[in-house]
């Protein structure tokens, strides 16, 4: 059973009484940053919509398919980095939340990023040699639907990698403060959410688009 | 169990749940050799779950009485997607079946 006693104030890990201001504090900060996020899935959800509209053999327009793109192999990798990932963000919040331990927190962040910036590498290895097959945003409008969902996404994790560093150097500065710790909570919405976007593009994209 | 070893499990519960289902959704590759139908259920329904299980164990969304503003958000925003997304693809897909 849930050993919390507390009510909980806002999505994600909640850092509980015992830390004070940087809980309550983060009530309002939190759900107005959830909002962001809801807006966010609009925005992919539109995209979703538009590449699923953009299959048929028109939207193909006689250019690559599907089959002659994908790595199915590089699409598993880039999975298991971004799952990975949002597992160690997990873990760098535990550390703050538990014994506030900065060089555990600064760690799992290290391999957090490490684990993104892994992600994105075969990202854009697989954006390097889908071109190199003809598959550029221009040639259909299939194509175009892809890269704009495909890379929206990759910019999300991109912009969350910058995120990442900031909060080292904040973090260095800042130790553990109350900006700080709900600035981090923040963070980790941020990247489970990129996750679960991940989940729609592999099965939507990828995997439907294989088999 | 105390609340940290707790919450800790809860993580690697939803990693495990996610791993999987990921394996799962990738394995519907090889039953679509001989089924396709099948293998893109197999594929949306483990998408689905994983949503789900992320969004439990990770984001730490669940039907607690102090938390109902996030879930409504999360039903209203979906209910938005319903009519955006289901009615674009409804359009178009029609628009491109009178076209062929």
């Amino acid at each position: 059973m849930n050993p919390n006693p507390y009510p909980k104030l806002h999505p994600g890990l909640n850092l509980g009484p015992a830390h004070g201001v940087a809980h309550e504090g983060s009530e309002a900060v939190l759900f107005g940053f959830w909002i962001f996020l809801m807006s966010d899935l609009i925005i992919f959800g539109i995209l979703f919509a538009t590449y699923a509209a953009s299959t048929g053999p028109m939207a193909i327009a006689g250019g690559p398919r599907p089959t002659d793109l994908f790595d199915l192999v590089s699409v598993s990798i880039q999975t298991a980095f971004l799952l990975a990932s949002s597992l160690t963000c997990g873990m760098a919040i535990l550390a703050m939340k538990y014994g506030e331990n900065v060089s555990r927190v600064k760690l799992w962040l290290v391999v957090t990023a490490l684990l993104g910036a892994g992600f994105l590498t075969f990202e854009l290895r697989d954006f390097a040699s889908m071109m190199a097959h003809q598959g550029t945003p221009m040639r259909s409008a299939w194509l175009s639907s892809l890269y704009a969902l495909v890379g929206l996404h990759g910019l999300h994790i991109t912009m969350g990698l910058l995120w990442i560093l900031t909060m080292l150097a904040l973090i260095q500065v800042q130790r553990l403060s109350n900006k700080v710790k709900t600035r981090l909570l923040m963070f980790s919405l941020y990247w489970h959410f990129l996750d679960v976007i991940w989940i729609g593009i592999f099965s939507v994209v990828f995997l439907a688009g294989l088999v | 169990m105390n609340e940290e070893r707790y919450e800790r499990f809860h993580y690697i519960i939803g990693a495990t749940a996610s791993a999987i289902l990921t394996v799962l959704a990738f394995g519907a590759m090889i039953i679509g050799e001989w089924d396709r139908t099948l293998a893109l259920w197999v594929i949306g329904v483990s998408a689905v779950v994983q949503i789900v299980v992320q969004l439990r164990f990770f984001l730490h969304i669940d039907f607690s009485r102090q938390k109902r503003e996030d879930l409504l958000l999360i039903l209203f925003s979906l209910l938005m997607l319903t009519m955006l997304a289901g009615g674009t693809i409804w359009i178009l897909g029609d628009l491109s079946k009178r076209m062929m």
